[in-house]
């Protein structure tokens, strides 16, 4: 009873004890915050991967891909049985794209995807990523009149509604570079004419120095189009990773934007290779019908769908006799609750690698490294903060050891009245335990409200300092994501505590120890 | 405790003994005096009138506690200290035995002693007939709970805990919480009524620095008798007090004793207050050079 009492007192009156375990209650408000927005980070990040990515690929591991994909469905139907929710098949290939802006070409690299529209959206959250309302309802790579995001400014107009006038444009700017061609060809014949009259018979040397042509090279879109209108017609529509048609960047007054310099309604062309051997570039153009912005930039910036039928056909990986088409990959998805390593090791033993050309790989691990890495960063981050901690611990441990020698005289009279030696060292424990339960108590409130409050709190340091804590064109979130586990605030608070009760363990002994007659002599 | 240690509060005071004293430097026959019958029996140096017993004292004795051959010596460093060099000590039941002597006579460290907070380096220490100084720690320390009161000097008061909680602190150390929490009623109300007989009713929750000197030892006193103690040491209780309030102090200790029995041993060096005790024993050198009764017995 007395040592509850005293741990009690000396709580209230030991304010130097106190100020030792302000490290305790930082480190534990830095842990819950850090944890916080790792786990904020990290949720979102593999939510938005395991939407993009599906459950579980059957991923064909040659260039033709799987040639009968129906045969696999019908294995994995059976299989997975009620597990099931969708499944759908993918052509995934490397490719280049290229466009026009500001009257120059660009050339970038994009992962080319070719996916089934009826399907694809039973096994990824593909629709939701999208621009266009109706397209997020049900994508059709048909480019609508108008609509997509009208709360972008600065991606207005799209669709048709740019596509016509600036097709329009382009017709006109096509007619007069006919005309000036034209001109231009009456002169260079003239020329010629002039150049044999002028030289004598036989001599062809002047006349092959012009036979170059005309200095503009004139593209007749009419010509080269063969009956196509970009005015009334679309290519084959494309959705393009938003990455891949802007850049994000800051407004004259500092807010955060993208800039578009393509947008729904124009075309690009893409280049790809056929399914032969030696594969061989083909160029194909595709009308963009659409953006997607599952806001995981590396996605954002080098995903490109087309429809699966266009990308067999054009690499030729239709089966002319049967009619089948080929894929690179299978993707499933599990019906929620379903378990998902006991699901890939049935396609596993279904499809065993050393007989089939397939790999049957989790979202997880086709993200491992990824995950793997920030699962590493948040655990060495931990390591560090407890690190911090600790330290704390040994202020505690020196603030325990003066409080002690502070307190000799006390010890010495608690020893003349019957304490035990592991009486006293258990006041001192105890109030080791108190303050590291107030320390992690008052970090784990601070934390809380930190994260709470963050992103006002980020402004507020952004106002002050002057510069962006949280650069949205950096991370793709409006926002600073945070998620607090219980469980994690369970282990910090323990831990906090744990370190704070070792520190007191020493000065505790030595408490303990204590000869009464030198405690009570002691001035 | 078990059935070497000290028992329990005496219930007889038989008519013997007044003084004690060891035959040999090694715990050997123990020598009861009576102060009737040993003047013609002297053989020690100390003690020239006294009767051998045996040690362990038995309980039948009238001493409550009693020491002999006692050494202790502190050593710093390289250089031992020797402070008490073959003590011998005898407190009668229901007395008041003075230690008085000059500043590093050893008085101190034979209460000290007696008290269970050290052990000596040789000789033997026996409280109620059975030893003390060979108790191990966990029974020291309990029988300091529960036999012993202790008062000092300089009062040693816990500054954390008010003038009530101060006198509890020995019955919460001897008690378990649970225990202690079932009985605090009974507690708390032996507690008062031993502040009000020290006359500081008004004070209880009062913290040590808010008291006055003579109201700390007052609590010090209700504090030591909180547990109902055989024996009550005083270290010295009025030698950090004036003249007016140590006696005060002195009445206080002295109506305990007349009252209730209180066994007492004090430390001072004041002759004057050692006059008014039961017994004395002078010290000198780490020795005893004097052993007997007061000279004289006035009323305090």
């Amino acid at each position: 009873m007395y040592k509850f009492l005293l741990c009690l007192r000396y709580l209230k009156t030991r304010w130097i004890a106190l100020a030792s375990i302000v490290s305790v209650t930082l480190g534990v408000a830095t842990l819950i915050v850090v944890n916080s927005v790792m786990d904020g980070f990290t949720t979102q990040m593999q939510d938005r991967m395991h939407g993009i990515l599906s459950d579980i690929v059957v991923e064909s591991r040659s260039s033709v891909g799987i040639a009968q994909p129906g045969w696999y469905e019908e294995r994995i139907r059976a299989r997975l049985g009620d597990s099931l929710s969708g499944v759908t098949t993918v052509v995934t290939l490397p490719a280049m794209m290229t466009f026009q802006h500001n009257g120059t070409s660009h050339t970038q690299h994009i992962n080319l995807i070719g996916i089934d529209q009826k399907t694809y959206a039973s096994v990824s959250d593909f629709s939701k990523y999208l621009l266009h309302p109706e397209n997020k309802e049900k994508l059709d790579f048909a480019l609508k009149q108008t609509g997509y995001a009208p709360d972008r400014k600065r991606l207005q107009p799209s669709g048709w509604e740019y596509r016509k006038p600036v097709s329009r444009y382009r017709k006109a700017s096509a007619d007069n570079l006919r005309e000036e061609k034209q001109i231009e060809e009456a002169r260079y014949h003239d020329l010629q004419e002039q150049i044999k009259a002028q030289e004598p018979e036989g001599d062809d040397s002047a006349l092959g120095s012009l036979m170059a042509g005309p200095s503009i090279q004139i593209q007749n879109a009419a010509q080269q189009a063969q009956g196509f209108d970009a005015e009334f017609d679309q290519r084959t529509g494309i959705v393009l990773g938003i990455g891949l048609g802007s850049v994000r960047g800051r407004e004259p007054d500092g807010s955060v934007d993208d800039f578009f310099y393509l947008r729904p309604g124009d075309d690009v062309s893409v280049t790809f290779p056929n399914a032969g051997t030696p594969p061989r570039g083909i160029n194909e153009s595709f009308t963009i019908v659409d953006f997607y912005e599952s806001k995981m930039s590396e996605y954002d910036s080098t995903f490109a769908f087309v429809p699966i039928e266009k990308l067999q056909q054009s690499r030729g990986m239709i089966d002319p006799r049967t009619g089948a088409g080929a894929v690179t990959s299978i993707q499933i998805k599990l019906k929620p609750g379903a378990d998902l390593n006991a699901a890939r090791d049935v396609l596993r033993d279904e499809f065993p690698v050393s007989h089939e050309f397939v790999e049957v790989r989790s979202w997880k691990e086709t993200q491992g490294p990824l995950l793997a890495a920030v699962q590493l960063e948040t655990t060495i981050l931990n390591i560090l903060l407890f690190m911090i901690i600790a330290v704390a611990g040994f202020g505690i441990l020196a603030t325990f050891f003066m409080i002690v020698v502070e307190k000799t005289r006390d010890i010495g009279i608690l020893k003349s009245l019957g304490a035990t030696g592991p009486g006293i060292a258990t006041i001192f424990l105890g109030y080791g335990v108190l303050l590291g339960t107030v320390g992690a108590g008052v970090g784990v409130l601070c934390g809380l409200a930190f994260v709470w409050k963050i992103n006002d709190i980020a402004r507020v340091i952004e106002w002050i300092t002057g510069r962006e804590v949280f650069d949205p064109t950096v991370y793709y979130f409006d926002t600073i994501p945070t998620i607090i586990h219980p469980f994690m605030l369970v282990w910090v608070t323990i831990g906090a505590i744990l370190i704070a009760v070792l520190a007191s363990v020493l000065p505790s002994i030595r408490a303990a120890r204590m000869h009464p007659v030198e405690a009570l002599r002691y001035e | 405790m078990n059935n070497k240690g000290p028992t329990n509060k005496p219930n007889s005071v038989p008519p013997t003994p007044h003084l004690l004293q060891n035959a040999s430097k090694a715990g050997g026959p123990w020598r009861v005096v009576h102060p009737d019958e040993g003047a013609s029996q002297a053989s020690s140096p100390h003690m020239p009138n006294a009767r051998l017993t045996t040690f362990p004292v038995p309980r039948e004795t009238n001493y409550l506690i009693a020491a002999t051959g006692l050494t202790k010596a502190y050593r710093k460093h390289q250089t031992e200290v020797p402070v008490l060099k073959g003590v011998d000590f005898a407190a009668e039941r229901g007395k008041i035995t003075a230690i008085i002597g000059q500043s590093g006579s050893g008085k101190s460290t034979l209460l000290h002693l007696l008290g269970t907070l050290d052990r000596p380096d040789e000789g033997e220490i026996a409280f109620d007939g059975a030893r003390i100084d060979t108790l191990p720690a966990r029974q020291r320390d309990r029988f300091r709970n529960q036999q012993l009161g202790m008062i000092f000097q300089f009062y040693h008061l816990l500054p954390e805990l008010t003038l009530l909680e101060n006198v509890l602190a020995p019955a919460m150390i001897g008690n378990g919480a649970l225990h202690y929490w079932r009985h605090r009623r009974s507690i708390i109300d032996r507690a008062k009524h031993l502040i009000e007989l020290v006359g500081l009713s008004h004070r209880l929750k009062h913290r040590p620095r808010e008291l006055s000197g003579g109201e700390m030892q007052r609590t010090a006193i209700a504090r030591a008798l909180v547990t109902n103690p055989s024996l009550l040491l005083a270290d010295e209780p009025t030698g950090n007090l004036d003249q007016d309030t140590g006696a005060s102090i002195l009445q206080l200790l002295r109506s305990l004793n007349g009252e209730h029995g209180l066994t007492i041993v004090m430390v001072t060096h004041d002759e004057s207050i050692a006059e008014q005790c039961d017994s004395v024993v002078r010290l000198k050198g780490g020795k005893v050079e004097r052993l007997g009764p007061a000279p004289l017995r006035s009323s305090i």
